[in-house]
C-alpha cells in the first residue's frame, strides 16, 4: 500500500440520532414521517440552497448529510474539485423514487410523466447534486449492496486512493425507502495530504474493523 | 508494473441477435434493429424502438434451463434476467471451468433492473424482493455457480462502462483473476414515459452527430464481458487505462464545454501510455440529442481527438441504457479483431459544432486503439481504452 488511509470525518443520520464524527446527539422528536424528519433537520442545520427542496428523498438525505460532513473542516482547502472521489451505495437503489414515478403512469385518465420526478429514478442523481453544490469533478461511482459491506468498501476506495485515480474519498451509504432510512457518510484521506495540512493523527485507519465500528455508531 | 487485463469472452443480445458474430453481421449488411411499435403497454404514442426477439429469447432461455437447471422453473426468471443468463450462458463458452473459484466475480450492470414487476400484470410474480438489484444479481450468479457475491452498479447510462473500469482496476490490483461484467435493460413503460416526458425520444430512428437530430432512440439488451488477467482470445486485446469524472453542471442536460468529459478522456488515454495519434476508433456515446452530441464533439475537440474516425453504435440499436456502454465496447472489441470500422448509421450531414471524423462507410483497416466514451444523467463521464497487441 502507498500510504496510510483515515477515517477523517464521519456522519450519520438514522430515526434516533445523528452522529457527528462519533459523537452522538439522540433525537428525541417524535418521528411523523420521512418528508417531515428531513425537512426539520434542514432547518436545523440553517443551510440555505433552495434547490433542496426538488430533491427527491434519497438526495435530499444524502445532500444534507453530506452538508454535515463537509462544513467546518476545511475540506476544501485541503483538495482540488478533481482530486475528490465519490463512492455512494444503498440496497435499493431509486426504488423509493420509482414508486412514486410509477403512480404518474398507472392510471390512463390520469396520466402525468414528469421529467423532474423520473430523474430521480437514477440513485446516482444524488452524486450529481453534491457534485454541484460543491463543483466536484474528480471520480463518482454508484455501487448497489443488499447491506453496509466494509470488505467491498475497502476494495473500491483502494481502487480509488492506491493509483491517485482521486486524493481523498467521500464514500456513503444512503438508504431511503418510504420511511425507513439510513445514512452513513464518512471521508477517507491519505496520511500525506493529512501531514501536508498539520493535521493532527487522532483518526482511526481505514479498515475492515473501524468500517464495521463506524456503521454501529462506535469508535 | 500493473498487470494485464485482457478480453477473454463476449456476447451481445439485442434486435439484431443473440451472439456478437451474429449481430455484428447484420452491420456488415447494413441493417438496423429498429421498428414501429403502436402498443400501448409500451408508449401513448407510435415510437420506433430496437426491441429483443421474445420468442428466440424464451426457446434460447429453455434450453440454457434444461442443460444447467432442469429442477427450476422457467416461470420463477424474469424476462432482464432471462437476456442476463443467455448473454452470460454465450460469453462464458469456452471458458467457463474458470469461474467458479474465489478469484473470479460477476459484475451486473443496470440502471432499472426489474423494474417492470411493478406493473399490474406483474403482481403474480412470485418473488417480489427481485426488484432489487442485488437480488436480481445474486440470481443470475447463483445460476451459474459464481461463489463470490456479486457487484451491482447502477450508475446512469455510464453504467455498463464504469461497470468495465471497476473490473479492469480490480484484475490490475490482483482482487480477482477473471470478472465477468454483464450489463442490461430492458423498455418497458416506466423508461419509455419517462424519456417522453422530456422530450428526448426521435419520431424516427434516431441520427447520432447528424444536423437533423431528433433525440434518442430507445433499444433493449443485453451484454457480457470477459475479463481476465491469464485468458485471452485468439487475437489479443487489453482494456489499458478508464477514468471517470462528473460535470457538476446539472443532473438531466450535459457540460456545456464537454471539458470534463475530455478530462476523463485525457486521464484513460494516459493510463493506457497510448499517443493520441494512435487512437484509431472512438465508440462515441452519440445518444443523438442535441445536446448531447454537441458536448461530445467538444470534448472530442479538447481532448485533441479530431481526427480519430468516430461513431456512435446507437444508430443501429437505440441507446440500451444500463446495458450500452458494455454492448458497446463489446461492438468496439469485435471492430478491432476483424480491423473493421463500421458507419455510423443515421450519420448524413455533420451537425456538431466541432468537426469530427465519423465514418460514413463500413471500411476494411487496422483497428489497434480504441476509445470507449459514455456520459449520463447526474452528470457522470466514463471513458475507456482497448488495445490490441
Amino acid at each position: 500500500m502507498p500510504d496510510h488511509y483515515f477515517i477523517t470525518h464521519s456522519n450519520i443520520i438514522r430515526k434516533h440520532a445523528i452522529t457527528r464524527d462519533f459523537n452522538i446527539d439522540p433525537n428525541n422528536e417524535i418521528f411523523v414521517n420521512f418528508v417531515t424528519f428531513i425537512k426539520a433537520l434542514y432547518k436545523k442545520e440553517t443551510i440555505s440552497y433552495p434547490k433542496f427542496y426538488k430533491m427527491d428523498n434519497m438526495s435530499k438525505l444524502g445532500f444534507l448529510g453530506t452538508e454535515m460532513l463537509l462544513r467546518d473542516n476545511s475540506f476544501f482547502d485541503r483538495y482540488s474539485k478533481e482530486e475528490i472521489g465519490i463512492i455512494m451505495m444503498n440496497s435499493s437503489s431509486s426504488l423509493d423514487t420509482d414508486l412514486l414515478y410509477n403512480q404518474t403512469i398507472k392510471d390512463k385518465s390520469n396520466y402525468f410523466p414528469s421529467p423532474s420526478l423520473f430523474v430521480y429514478t437514477l440513485p446516482n442523481i444524488l452524486i450529481g447534486e453534491i457534485c454541484i453544490r460543491h463543483g466536484i469533478k474528480g471520480e463518482n461511482a454508484f455501487f448497489i449492496f443488499d447491506r453496509f459491506e466494509p470488505q467491498k468498501i475497502l476494495d473500491l476506495v483502494h481502487l480509488l486512493l492506491d493509483e491517485d485515480r482521486a486524493q481523498v474519498c467521500l464514500c456513503g451509504w444512503v438508504e431511503v425507502l418510504e420511511d425507513n432510512f439510513e445514512s452513513v457518510l464518512f471521508l477517507v484521506e491519505k496520511e500525506k495530504r493529512m501531514k501536508e495540512f498539520q493535521l493532527k493523527n487522532e483518526y482511526s485507519s481505514f479498515d475492515i474493523e473501524n468500517l464495521k465500528l463506524l456503521y454501529q455508531n462506535k469508535k | 508494473m500493473m498487470r494485464k487485463v485482457y478480453i477473454a469472452g463476449d456476447n451481445i443480445v439485442n434486435s439484431l441477435g443473440f451472439s456478437t458474430g451474429e449481430v455484428m453481421k447484420q452491420l456488415e449488411t447494413g441493417a438496423t434493429g429498429f421498428m414501429f411499435y403502436n402498443d400501448p403497454r409500451l408508449a401513448q404514442t407510435t415510437l420506433p424502438l430496437s426491441l429483443v426477439d421474445q420468442r428466440i429469447l424464451h426457446s434460447r432461455f429453455d434450453e440454457i434451463l434444461q442443460k444447467r437447471h432442469p429442477e427450476l422453473n422457467k416461470n420463477s426468471f424474469t424476462r432482464l434476467e432471462k437476456m442476463f443468463i443467455v448473454s452470460i450462458d454465450d460469453a462464458l463458452k469456452n471458458t467457463e471451468s474458470n469461474i467458479y473459484g474465489s478469484d473470479s466475480l460477476l459484475i451486473i450492470s443496470s440502471t432499472k433492473g426489474n423494474i417492470d414487476l411493478l406493473e399490474e400484470g406483474m403482481k403474480e410474480f412470485p418473488d417480489p424482493k427481485r426488484i432489487y438489484l442485488w437480488k436480481m444479481a445474486e440470481v443470475i450468479g447463483s445460476f451459474f455457480g459464481f461463489v463470490t457475491r456479486p457487484l451491482v452498479v447502477s450508475n446512469a447510462c455510464i453504467s455498463g462502462v464504469l461497470a468495465l473500469s471497476t473490473a479492469a482496476r480490480m484484475i490490475e490490483a490482483g482482487l480477482y483473476e477473471n470478472i465477468i461484467i454483464s450489463g442490461g435493460d430492458l423498455l418497458s413503460e416506466f423508461v419509455i414515459s419517462g424519456f417522453l416526458s422530456f422530450q428526448a425520444l426521435s419520431p424516427e430512428p434516431c441520427k447520432p452527430f447528424d444536423i437533423a437530430r431528433k433525440g434518442l432512440s430507445l433499444g433493449e439488451g443485453c451484454g457480457t464481458l470477459m475479463l481476465s488477467s491469464k485468458l485471452k482470445k485468439t487475437i489479443t486485446i487489453t482494456a489499458s487505462g478508464s477514468a471517470i469524472s462528473n460535470d457538476a453542471n446539472h443532473i438531466s442536460g450535459p457540460s456545456r464545454t464537454g471539458e470534463e468529459l475530455a478530462m476523463a478522456i485525457t486521464k484513460a488515454i494516459k493510463e493506457a501510455n497510448l499517443k493520441l495519434d494512435n487512437v484509431d476508433f472512438i465508440s462515441a456515446h452519440g445518444t443523438a440529442t442535441l445536446y448531447n452530441d454537441e458536448m461530445e464533439s467538444k470534448a472530442i475537440g479538447i481532448a485533441g481527438l479530431r481526427t480519430a474516425h468516430v461513431n456512435s453504435f446507437k444508430g443501429y440499436w437505440g441507446h440500451t441504457l444500463g446495458a450500452a456502454g458494455v454492448i458497446e465496447s463489446v461492438a468496439t472489441i469485435h471492430s478491432m479483431e476483424s480491423d473493421m470500422l463500421f458507419r455510423s448509421a443515421g450519420f448524413d450531414e455533420p451537425g456538431v459544432p466541432v468537426a469530427l471524423n465519423v465514418i460514413r462507410k463500413n471500411a476494411s483497416t487496422q483497428v489497434n486503439n480504441s476509445l470507449k466514451i459514455a456520459s449520463g444523467f447526474g452528470g457522470c463521464n466514463a471513458a475507456m481504452v482497448f488495445q490490441k497487441i
